[in-house]
């Protein structure tokens, strides 16, 4: 189920990426955190807990965001665009 | 060199170059505008109107200003500044890093919401106010159909109603403060009379949309499993429990002051602001020379002052460089401006004050810190066994404010909780001294030797 919802309709060019092995699209000008959490609930795991984390300021500060990319790449998903063909991995520690 | 492109460092700029300089302008963000005039991506082709509401005028003329300078101005958006050191701040951009030498600096680095946090505010979809804006303003997404908004300040109503006006049901405003009537009432909002009636607007907007506005309340804790369903919180002696897909939550602002830490700046503690600022004299100077304060990065104001700051501080700036102003009576025009604001801020701090029980009321297992996960719990044990009294004794002892926010998020609960638990004043416990690099970064980047380096040859290591 996904967390945030989409109120914007106007044309965008659809960017596909893969979410946990899966083939999902989002759209340009998505972050990586749109793209995950208008498909998905969680980014990553909280590394002490395991608990499911999804950011909290959307603006860099709380460096939440976090996730991890296939390729063991880490980014700071509020402020990156996603890009055709990134291969996110959710249930790691971000 | 002037690092933060929102409303004070694009009017600093602008500034810089009415008296011919070529100001460097380093910017986290994609494009110009800062948090509050946060410009969604190009392709996204959205109105001001839509995005900024009332501000849209407000909004356009000093993000139209900036794009008809970018000419004379080396803007470097998405770049983080992450060390000052020896007048050269250390830049990251694209994975490279890039030292460059300032003769001036102008921190307007802004702020973020300053978070009280309860129970539950670490699952998925609780966000802070300022989450809850970035997602519609920059992403044209609400962070839930069906939203809580919760804590105090006047971003609270705001955002509510922008998102109960974007087709967002609102399930309800709970303001830790009191009754929401109170644009009116407190006498020092008046000194700005239209931003006072514009939040009274909101709140009866809201109402007339019937959306539940409560005052006096205590947050108890969001539920769910594995991401919210709903938040717990009691008023006047009355448990409520209100169902919802997302929570918005803040309480009023906090400056972000890593880099003033950063250049020695001296800092004080600011009673308004109920945190450590760096210092300042009334035109944003420092007490090092040469680096100067503007916008909400230096004490909270608001995006109108922060205009007006910026302007000022790149007066100062050129001033002390020796270089004339454009307009040679500016300083003090502003100047005069800008005291309305401090009335106005004070007001509002009257009205949206966080809630003093906060300390008191908070159960042992809430987790504080949300990078580290360390409770209150184990903050106020470690104070009671250690006899920890400062913030960064807490800190070696328990983790707190060590993680990857560096205490961005943690440090006005975790201050609030030490000083109640060691029975002495907010101001006692000191603050968290910032330490480089002020947000993470790439174990392996690659050092930028190319041409376009000014940094002299021996600070260049």
């Amino acid at each position: 189920m996904p967390l945030l919802y989409r109120i914007e309709s106007a044309p965008r060019e659809r960017i596909a990426f893969e979410l946990d092995g899966r083939a999902c699209t989002a759209l340009e000008g998505d972050t990586v955190l749109t793209a995950i959490l208008t498909q998905a609930s969680a980014l990553r795991r909280a590394e002490f807990s395991g608990a499911p984390r999804a950011g909290l300021c959307l603006m860099g500060a709380c460096q939440d965001c976090w996730v991890q990319l296939a390729d063991g790449e880490r980014l700071r998903a509020c402020t990156t665009f996603v890009e055709p063909g990134m291969r996110v991995r959710t249930g790691a520690g971000g | 060199m002037i690092v933060g492109a929102g409303p004070a460092g694009m009017r600093a700029a602008e500034q810089l170059v009415a008296a011919g300089q070529r100001p460097v302008v380093v910017d986290e963000g994609a494009r110009h505008g800062g948090q509050i005039y946060r410009q969604p991506p190009v392709v996204m082709r959205r109105e001001r109107r839509d995005l900024y509401g009332f501000e849209a005028g407000r909004a356009s003329a000093v993000l139209d200003r900036f794009d008809d300078l970018r000419s004379q101005i080396d803007y470097r958006a998405r770049t983080l500044v992450w060390q000052i050191e020896a007048n050269t701040l250390q830049l990251l951009h694209a994975g490279r890093n890039h030292g460059m030498h300032f003769d001036a600096l102008i921190l307007a680095t802004g702020a973020t919401d300053r978070v009280l946090p309860f129970p539950g505010w670490t699952l998925p979809g609780v966000y802070t106010l300022g989450a809850a804006q970035v997602a519609l303003k920059f992403q044209g997404c609400l962070i839930g159909p069906r939203v809580v908004f919760a804590g105090t300040g006047p971003l609270l109503y705001l955002v509510a109603w922008q998102y109960a006006s974007h087709g967002g049901q609102v399930a309800a405003v709970l303001d830790t403060a009191s009754a929401s009537a109170k644009w009116l009432a407190a006498p020092r909002l008046l000194a700005r009379p239209a931003v006072a009636m514009k939040g009274a607007y909101f709140v009866a907007r809201l109402r007339m949309m019937g959306v539940p506005l409560h005052g006096g309340v205590t947050l108890i804790r969001a539920e769910g499993a594995d991401r919210v369903t709903a938040l717990a919180w009691r008023s006047g002696g009355t448990s409520h429990t209100t169902e919802c897909d997302a929570i918005g939550f803040g309480h009023g602002l906090r400056s972000e002051t890593q880099l003033a830490d950063m250049a020695r700046c001296a800092f004080d503690y600011d009673p308004i602001d109920q945190a450590w600022l760096p210092t300042q004299d009334s035109a944003g100077r420092t007490s090092v020379p040469g680096v100067y304060l503007a916008g909400d990065g230096a004490g909270i104001l608001g995006a109108d002052a922060a205009e007006l700051s910026g302007a000022r501080a790149a007066l100062a700036a050129l001033e002390d460089l020796g270089i004339a102003p454009a307009e040679p009576q500016g300083a003090k025009r502003i100047e005069r401006a800008l005291h309305a604001h401090a009335t106005f801020r004070r007001g509002l701090e009257t009205a949206f004050a966080p809630p003093e029980r906060w300390a008191a009321d908070a159960p042992d297992e809430l987790i504080v810190c949300r990078c580290e996960e360390i409770t209150a719990g184990e903050l106020r044990a470690c104070a009671r066994e250690t006899g920890a009294r400062e913030m960064n004794r807490l800190k070696a002892l328990t983790r707190i404010g060590m993680g990857r926010c560096q205490g961005r998020m943690c440090a006005p609960a975790a201050s609030r909780l030490l000083a109640h638990a060691a029975g002495c004043e907010l101001h006692e416990v000191g603050r968290l001294r910032g330490q480089a690099p002020i947000k993470p970064i790439p174990i392996v980047m690659l050092h930028d030797r190319a041409p376009s380096t000014i940094v002299p040859e021996d600070q260049d290591d």
